[in-house]
């Protein structure tokens, strides 16, 4: 542990109403999607947020970037207090946190070309524009496995592979401390998935950045994280080290995700089921 | 060994495009016998899901060109008419597809459409017999309350109960092949856990042959008996479980096995990665289709090897590549494990 944490989460917790009513809606229950979630990042480090459809980590991420408003808690950036800032407020501090989506069909705007994808948030935040925009993207799009040519093109022309590189890049492009990465691979290509699992990585050594990499597969989170949080029900059920949380799993639900992932080695699975 | 109840040979399927004759299936071949279950392996344009929806007869149309051989039984299904290959399908041959979030109808009840499917079969089953066997279907596939559930509508289940429930009406007419495309790919781990092992009691008890899709190579360990990986559009190699996974003779096969992020194993400081990506269907390299990703290639790789064993002791373990047996176990091991080359730096 050294010094101040990047990102400080404490008891976040997000609820959605369940309405009733004709005319009137009355509130009759609540969804607990994010039920008092607490974690620490440190500067440069990993945390991977483990856990299944439905246990509320894609809503803790967009409530940790106040892309949706947490209903209580408290989210720390850099030691300043996030949760509640408004929109204005957060507009400066959105060059720091960066999201990479999971569908890389569905998060690129087709009817805007590469170079556009990746330059706008320079543009938008006033860092770069003109003959030094394009300058700065095309380096952006070599870094990430494209070509500096791939600037005019548009998302359609990309394989998925490719355009999650788009997405890196467009995320990178204002030197954000903080990358979310909300299953960032598992819409690719076994092959792909590697080839992307090792530019988060060369990326995170380059440019010192700190990673919430958010998915269901342990396999893949245990690959890239220091430290696994795993999810259920809104709430972590066990955090700590990775190699601790799938070596000596504590809590009943990390021993039965890591027990149902299938293991890629044949005697080993006949030895399972015969157990 | 018992005969082989589905026959392909030498399939080959093509779609007329913008761009050009597009060769999604080139010269696929393989026998499945009863109780079995063959894994085809690959990624995406591979060509895995266009061989299972042709054997099907899902590929007829006027853009396609199917050439080869499915026989069902002996009996040859590419020939065959639309109004028998309607009669073979969920009868004969039956399928689960693998995005159950879409493969219902929405406004009608679950148990209503897999009964519709029975009595679209046999004219002699009542609406009562029908919603009978549903609910015994439910139970069989481990649906809980499966009286109260089969009146229920697609959007009242979870994913993982609904492709129990498309399992169960894979299952409604008792097939003898079902083919099952990326089942579990949707689903959570636990989830799909549940679903492999229903299909592994299936084939058990029922002798029910399968055809299983996928490109996960743990769910291949945990159910296939042999697998067929294939790679722009061809089997580039074939062979036992055991032989696919402890003795793989193909590069693109290596490539796939490193590249895993496996919990067995202490975690490789990178990644081992095949490097570029698929190719386009409609420009494909000339020679062996995985040279320009192979670090391996050499001249020989300008022409397309056969499918055929290279290994003395292995008949039935096939391959396409032309470095021997001996350069290849010297070439696949690295960093101790199997996988295509050594991570750069």
């Amino acid at each position: 542990m050294s010094g101040e944490p990047l990102l400080e989460v404490t008891d976040l917790v997000k609820h959605f109403p369940i309405k009733r009513g004709i005319l009137i809606d009355r509130e009759v229950d609540q969804v607990r999607a994010v039920d008092g979630v607490s974690f620490t990042i440190e500067p440069g480090q990993t945390l991977g947020l483990v856990g299944e459809s439905g246990s509320g980590k894609s809503t803790a991420c967009r409530a940790v970037l106040q892309l949706i408003k947490p209903s209580s808690g408290s989210v720390r950036f850099e030691g300043r207090e996030i949760a509640g800032l408004s929109q204005r407020q957060m507009r400066p501090l959105r060059r720091e946190m960066q999201m990479i989506f999971q569908d890389p069909y569905a998060s690129l705007n087709p009817r805007k070309r590469v170079g556009q994808i990746v330059g706008d948030p320079l543009k938008r935040q006033g860092v770069a524009s003109g003959a030094e925009l394009r300058k700065r993207v095309q380096a952006l799009l070599e870094r990430v496995g494209l070509a500096g040519e791939h600037y005019n093109r548009f998302p359609h022309e990309f394989s998925g592979g490719q355009r999650q590189r788009i997405g890196i890049a467009r995320a990178l492009a204002l030197q954000p401390k903080l990358v979310i990465a909300d299953e960032p691979v598992s819409a690719l290509d076994v092959s792909i998935q590697a080839q992307i699992i090792n530019l988060l990585d060369d990326l995170q050594d380059e440019f010192g950045l700190t990673y919430l990499f958010v998915a269901h597969d342990i396999g893949v989170v245990r690959h890239i994280s220091d430290r696994i949080a795993v999810m259920n029900d809104g709430k972590i059920v066990e955090e700590g080290e990775v190699d601790q949380v799938c070596e000596h799993p504590r809590h009943e639900y990390t021993k039965k995700l890591l027990a149902a992932v299938p293991v890629p080695d044949p005697r080993e699975a006949r030895e399972r089921a015969a157990r | 060994m018992s005969a082989p109840i589905l026959s392909v040979a030498d399939l080959r399927v093509g779609f007329a495009t913008e761009g050009g004759l597009l060769q999604a299936v080139d010269g696929v071949s393989f026998e499945l016998r009863p109780g079995e279950v063959l894994a085809i392996v690959g990624e995406s344009g591979s060509g895995k899901s266009v061989t299972a929806q042709t054997i099907m007869g899902l590929t007829r149309s006027q853009n396609s060109r199917i050439e080869g051989s499915v026989k069902l039984e002996g009996e040859e299904l590419i020939e065959a008419s639309d109004a028998t290959m309607r009669r073979l399908r969920g009868d004969r041959i039956g399928m689960v597809f693998q995005d159950p979030m879409t493969s219902f109808n929405p406004v009608y009840r679950i148990g209503n459409q897999i009964a519709e499917a029975m009595r679209a079969h046999r004219d002699d089953v009542s609406k009562q017999a029908a919603r009978a066997r549903a609910v015994e279907l439910f139970e069989a596939v481990g649906i809980p309350e499966a009286e109260r559930r089969v009146d229920d509508y697609p959007h009242e289940f979870s994913g993982g109960m609904r492709q129990r429930a498309m399992i169960a009406m894979a299952l409604a007419l008792e097939p003898e092949v079902l083919i099952a495309d990326e089942p579990t790919t949707a689903l959570d781990v636990t989830i799909q856990a549940q679903i492999l092992h229903l299909l592994e009691d299936l084939n058990r008890e029922r002798g029910l042959a399968t055809i299983l899709i996928t490109h996960d190579l743990g769910v291949v360990a945990e159910v296939a008996d042999r697998v067929l990986v294939m790679y722009g559009g061809k089997v580039v190699e074939e062979g036992t479980l055991d032989e696919i996974f402890y003795d793989p003779q193909h590069p693109y096969t290596w490539g796939l096995m490193g590249s895993l992020t496996r919990l067995d194993r202490p975690r490789p400081r990178r990644l081992p990665q095949i490097s570029g990506s698929p190719p386009s269907l409609l420009e494909l390299p000339q020679g062996c289709a995985f040279r320009p990703r192979c670090p391996h290639e050499f001249g020989k790789c300008a022409e397309v090897p056969a499918l055929e064993p290279r290994l003395e002791d292995a008949p039935s373990h096939r391959d396409r590549c032309w470095l021997t047996p001996e350069e290849k176990r010297a070439r696949r091991v690295v960093e101790g494990q199997i996988g295509l080359e050594a991570p750069a730096p």
